[in-house]
């Protein structure tokens, strides 16, 4: 189980990062969000998967517990990568109107009006 | 329980919505109101800190490793003063320089909320609270850098989103590894399990990525290319606020894992840190002179100094620390004058181009003062704190026998003030080319919430040199908390006894 999640999130970085290196603004805004999600899944195997019932008291004993620790990490952490998302598209969207093209060289002038 | 620590999260947060309503005079003194009362509790909290000792509150009553400790000890203490100084001043100065639409925008409220976000950042005593800090720091400049969508804005705030959410992810990835490894995110808890174990291990790879992660929001060497392309594009005011602290609450960071969680793994690191060091100071230092910008030669500056406070951090001893933690306080006022000093040659004549300014030795002499104490202070010239800063510094490199790491910062502090000459001839000592946009008259009017802070600022700045050895003695606890966390540790994990 280990194994699977380990191999799912290194190809979820793998395809994030390749996202982020090409040059349009769409695909820097998606590889973005992926690699947050392969981090939650990172961070969701640091417990034993699978083997343990919801840390809820009375209905599971204490000692099979899964930790709930991390589970608390990623759901905060998915709220903050949500606002963060929104906040790039709209960024991204403004630039795109900025300069009329969805291409990252394009906004690389930054002294243009200077 | 010392419950009223939360202050510094509670005042700028309030200020914040507060300064959400609508009359434009009423927000602006809510605002001044919320800072002057936010550096006043800062300023407090360093008094009584100023020994050493931590003041610790444990949210929601739970214990220390399993709840959220809110604490600080004298280097939170010291950053929080010098933040809470620098926001006020900040603040006087944007009621002169920001524009009508940005401030309806919700200018104030993000200043505010970031001010949050960097208190937040110095209170975190755990892991996890910490990335949630600097989310909040994060997410607020990230608003205020691209506020008003002028192009280079967009351009800019592009590269600075991109870098520093990359940064954030590698950070969560080590927090979420260091769980693993350990069993907690407590940060006294850490330095309590962690210590001791052997160095090239698993710790040096958690090391290592909080190196990277810190390291792209400080702007170490080979991560700081985001900061000259972004930090030039937004209001001067928001670029002073930003160049002053922001890469600071990194190295913070970055000081407060490393050295207090993984120092025998720091220790290994050591070649790597100061190589990391001399670079960082020397790209830096060389990229500010090929500028012919003020804004831009001053965020090649940034990148420069931030070597030096890696270089307190990599000879990791308490001199070296002692002085990295003066050279911080100075280079955070020192930087920002700066910036402020850039902004009001630009209200007077309409430019940041060194080639378009000058003369302003002439038809404004206390501003070219100003400017010259502040540069000479970042250069390093007696009398002035930058001075003792370097001298705390080089000496701890003597004495741990570092002698390339001294030559390089020796070399650069030369450098710094060529480079600092370079404005000082071009801005103030040439005739101007373009006429002074503002009358002398009417100047004193518009001026004047720019030159209040400024000269604030520089007083702080010539007091800061003047007591130089009670500023050396507060540095030296802060550097002692780090290094030997014992207090640290002591006062956030004994406090569970006490409560229950």
């Amino acid at each position: 189980m280990l194994l699977v999640f380990a191999i799912t999130a290194g190809v979820i970085f793998a395809c994030g990062v390749y996202l982020m290196l090409r040059r349009s603004m769409v695909r820097l805004i998606i590889g973005l969000s992926l690699l947050t999600y392969a981090v939650n899944l990172l961070i969701f195997s640091m417990d034993d998967l699978g083997t343990r019932g919801a840390p809820i008291i009375d209905s599971t004993p204490p000692e099979q517990m899964a930790d709930p620790l991390p589970q608390a990490l990623i759901l905060t952490s998915i709220v903050i990568s949500f606002g963060v998302l929104a906040f790039t598209l709209a960024l991204g969207y403004r630039a795109s109107q900025a300069i009329q093209s969805d291409n990252l060289d394009d906004l690389k002038s930054t002294d243009d009006e200077v | 329980m010392q419950i009223w620590i939360i202050l510094p999260l509670l005042v700028p947060l309030l200020t914040g919505v507060s300064a959400l309503i609508r009359y434009r005079k009423i927000r602006r003194t809510f605002v001044m109101a919320g800072t002057f009362v936010n550096m006043m509790v800062s300023l407090f909290i360093l008094f009584h800190l100023r020994n050493g000792g931590v003041f610790v509150s444990q949210m929601g009553g739970h214990p220390a490793p399993y709840g959220i400790s809110i604490v600080v000890d004298t280097l939170s203490a010291i950053l929080l003063a010098v933040t809470g100084i620098m926001a006020f001043a900040i603040t006087l100065y944007s009621h002169g320089t920001i524009d009508a639409n940005r401030e309806r925008f919700a200018y104030y409220p993000l200043l505010a909320f970031l001010l949050m976000g960097i208190n937040f950042s110095f209170l975190s005593g755990d892991l996890f609270t910490l990335y949630v800090a600097f989310e909040v720091m994060l997410m607020s400049s990230f608003v205020l850098l691209t506020l008003g969508g002028e192009r280079p804005q967009l351009g800019g705030g592009m590269n600075y989103v991109t870098l520093n959410l990359i940064s954030s992810t590698i950070f969560l990835i080590a927090a979420g590894l260091t769980y693993a490894v350990a069993g907690t995110l407590n940060l006294a808890d850490l330095a309590q399990r962690l210590s001791g174990l052997p160095a090239p291990g698993i710790t040096t790879l958690l090391a290592g990525l909080f190196l990277i992660a810190f390291g792209i929001k400080a702007a170490i060497f080979p991560l700081f290319f985001w900061l000259p392309e972004s930090y030039h594009t937004p209001p001067i005011a928001i670029t002073a606020l930003f160049g002053g602290i922001l890469t600071k609450v990194g190295i913070y960071s970055m000081w407060r894992i490393l050295v207090m969680i993984f120092p025998q793994d720091l220790t290994y690191l050591q070649p790597l840190i100061l190589t990391i060091a001399a670079l960082t100071m020397i790209t830096g230092v060389l990229g500010a002179i090929a500028q012919t910008e003020i804004r831009r030669l001053l965020s090649f500056h940034i990148v420069s100094q931030i070597g030096y406070l890696m270089m307190g951090m990599g000879l990791l001893t308490t001199v070296s620390l002692t002085g990295a933690v003066f050279f911080m306080v100075h280079v955070i006022f020192a930087k920002t004058v700066l910036f402020l000093i850039s902004g009001i040659t630009h209200k007077m004549q309409g430019s940041y181009e060194l080639k378009q300014l000058g003369g302003f030795q002439k038809s404004h002499p206390l501003v070219a003062v100003l400017f010259l104490l502040a540069a000479l202070s970042l250069a390093g010239v007696p009398p002035l704190p930058g001075f003792w800063a370097k001298l705390i510094l080089i000496q701890a490199g003597l004495e741990s026998q570092q002698y390339g790491i001294v030559a390089v910062a020796l070399i650069v502090s030369i450098l710094t003030l060529f480079s600092m000459t370079k404005i000082w001839h071009e801005v103030f000592w040439k005739t101007a080319k373009i006429e002074t946009l503002i009358e002398k008259k009417s100047a004193n009017r518009q001026v004047r919430w720019l030159m209040a802070p400024t000269v604030l600022l520089i007083a702080f700045i010539i007091l800061l040199g003047i007591f130089a050895e009670p500023v050396y003695q507060i540095s030296r606890q802060a550097a002692l908390g780090i290094l030997e966390p014992s207090a640290y540790v002591e006062g956030v994990l004994l406090l569970e006894e006490n409560d229950q």
